[in-house]
């Protein structure tokens, strides 16, 4: 009995605890990004954002989250009702899912398993299906287009994204995320690196359908895209799998490229600061970035969108593979 | 023993996925209890702007769609053979180099006769 608490029930319940606090913790920031946002394209636009509920509008997400909750789930008549409603919680279930793997802090993973970053684009890759089982099911012009387009994008932009990580992997010699984080790079490395983080960047705006990229909503053309058929708690779990997507690419680009948890620049001094601060911080930075780029640039047209991602992109990131591999092997500066 | 400690380490992954899944399942239930429910024919009719849809949403739809994805499968394919020899340069020296460079070599005539066949064209 002793024997079995200690070998099964012991560790299933630090797991469970691990798990909570994660969800716990991405579903709150997920709210809180939403409040970001729009405290920040209010700055941008000078105005004050959410003011209402609460002090400086600090619970506006809260009666959001109940607005939604509490409103009428309609599944069209036309519409394939089982994958109607399996699609959006599909996407919710993967934005989840890859927070296993991230590394918030050295030792601090709930699975630390040696083909991490395989995991992270799996996963991540996987969101299509729901985008095209929701543009289908839903048996609606603006859903079906939506879902098409979207599905297509967000395939275009996985390739370069791919040929980036192959790029930070070559650098590093491994697939687990703790390792990409802690192993050394010398300086020429990460300037040789820099053209990818800006194709990361871009990338990552795509893949979460965010603007300037986000043609598949496109308001005034597909009303909504292929969410146009949903409400209440079904358009909820797109909400927040799309915020979740966010937080994890930026999450994602901090592991690869801006040091995970480790002070900034390698200053010893700011080591004081626990590691999940710094990487909730890296986070916030990259995530800024985001509502930045959509404060500030017009949607793009399709046809520059699909050229920009194989016409420039990934010739582009396809070359940079052969430029990594090739100082690294004349410089002798392999990982072994 | 070995085996089972492999794992071990992807336990926390098939729960976080039960755990994941029965949260998107409760949430839904839980709308779907909570709000009130009040269907109607004009309500759970596809929108499309006002009018009754003409027809059946699913129909023909631009081949370049399916182009993309024909070429999504050969470049993330591709990929997948990039990561094992991106981690493993170190040991397989200047012979694993050449040789993807070859492999590449030959992608890259593909692609560029897609590119001038127009296949990347979208007007």
């Amino acid at each position: 009995m002793e024997d079995m608490w200690n070998t099964y029930i012991w560790p299933t319940l630090i797991i469970l605890g691990q798990i909570g606090l994660m969800i716990g913790v991405v579903m709150i920031a997920v709210a809180y990004l939403t409040y970001f946002e729009r405290k920040v394209l209010g700055a941008m636009q000078r105005r004050q954002g959410p003011m209402t509920v609460g002090p400086f509008g600090l619970l506006q997400p809260i009666a959001d989250g109940i607005k939604l909750f509490s409103k009428e789930t309609i599944i069209p008549s036309q519409a394939n009702a089982p994958v109607f409603i399996l699609a959006p919680m599909m996407l919710f279930m993967l934005a989840l899912l890859a927070w296993a793997v991230i590394p918030v802090d050295a030792q601090m993973v709930i699975a630390n398993i040696n083909v991490g970053i395989l995991f992270l684009f799996a996963v991540s890759s996987m969101g299509v299906y729901g985008v095209l089982m929701a543009g289908w099911a839903s048996n609606s012009r603006y859903a079906f287009l939506g879902g098409l387009r979207s599905a297509s994008q967000m395939v275009s932009y996985e390739v370069s994204m791919g040929l980036v990580i192959v790029c930070v992997l070559l650098c590093v010699g491994s697939l687990n995320l703790t390792d990409i984080v802690v192993t050394p790079r010398p300086v020429w490395v990460q300037i040789m690196l820099l053209p990818m983080l800006v194709v990361f960047l871009v990338s990552i705006l795509a893949e979460t359908n965010r603007a300037p990229f986000d043609l598949p909503e496109g308001e005034s053309e597909l009303s909504g895209g292929f969410m146009v058929e949903y409400s209440a708690m079904t358009f909820a779990l797109f909400f927040l799998g799309e915020y979740a997507n966010m937080i994890l690419m930026s999450a994602m680009c901090t592991v690869l490229f801006l040091g995970g948890w480790l002070p900034p620049f390698g200053i010893e001094v700011l080591a004081f600061v626990p590691g999940f601060i710094w990487f909730a911080l890296k986070t916030a930075g990259v995530l800024f970035f985001f509502l930045w780029t959509r404060a500030t640039f017009p949607r793009y047209r399709y046809d520059q969108l699909m050229r920009l991602g194989w016409k420039v992109f990934l010739p582009l990131t396809l070359l940079w593979v052969f430029v990594v591999s090739g100082m690294l092997i004349a410089f002798d500066a392999l990982p072994q | 023993m070995a085996s089972t400690e492999f794992l071990s380490e992807y336990l926390p992954i098939l729960i976080f996925l039960i755990i994941a899944s029965g949260l998107s399942v409760a949430m839904i239930a839980a709308s779907f209890l909570a709000g009130k429910q009040n269907p109607d024919k004009e309500k759970l009719a596809a929108y499309e702007c006002g009018f009754d849809a003409f027809d059946d949403a699913r129909n023909k739809f631009d081949v370049r769609f399916y182009l993309v994805a024909i070429l999504f499968i050969i470049f993330d394919l591709e990929i997948a053979f990039l990561f094992p020899w991106a981690i493993s340069l170190g040991s397989i020296g200047m012979f694993g180099f050449w040789s993807m460079a070859f492999f590449l070599g030959i992608l890259t005539i593909g692609f560029i006769y897609e590119w001038k066949k127009g296949a990347l064209e979208w007007e």
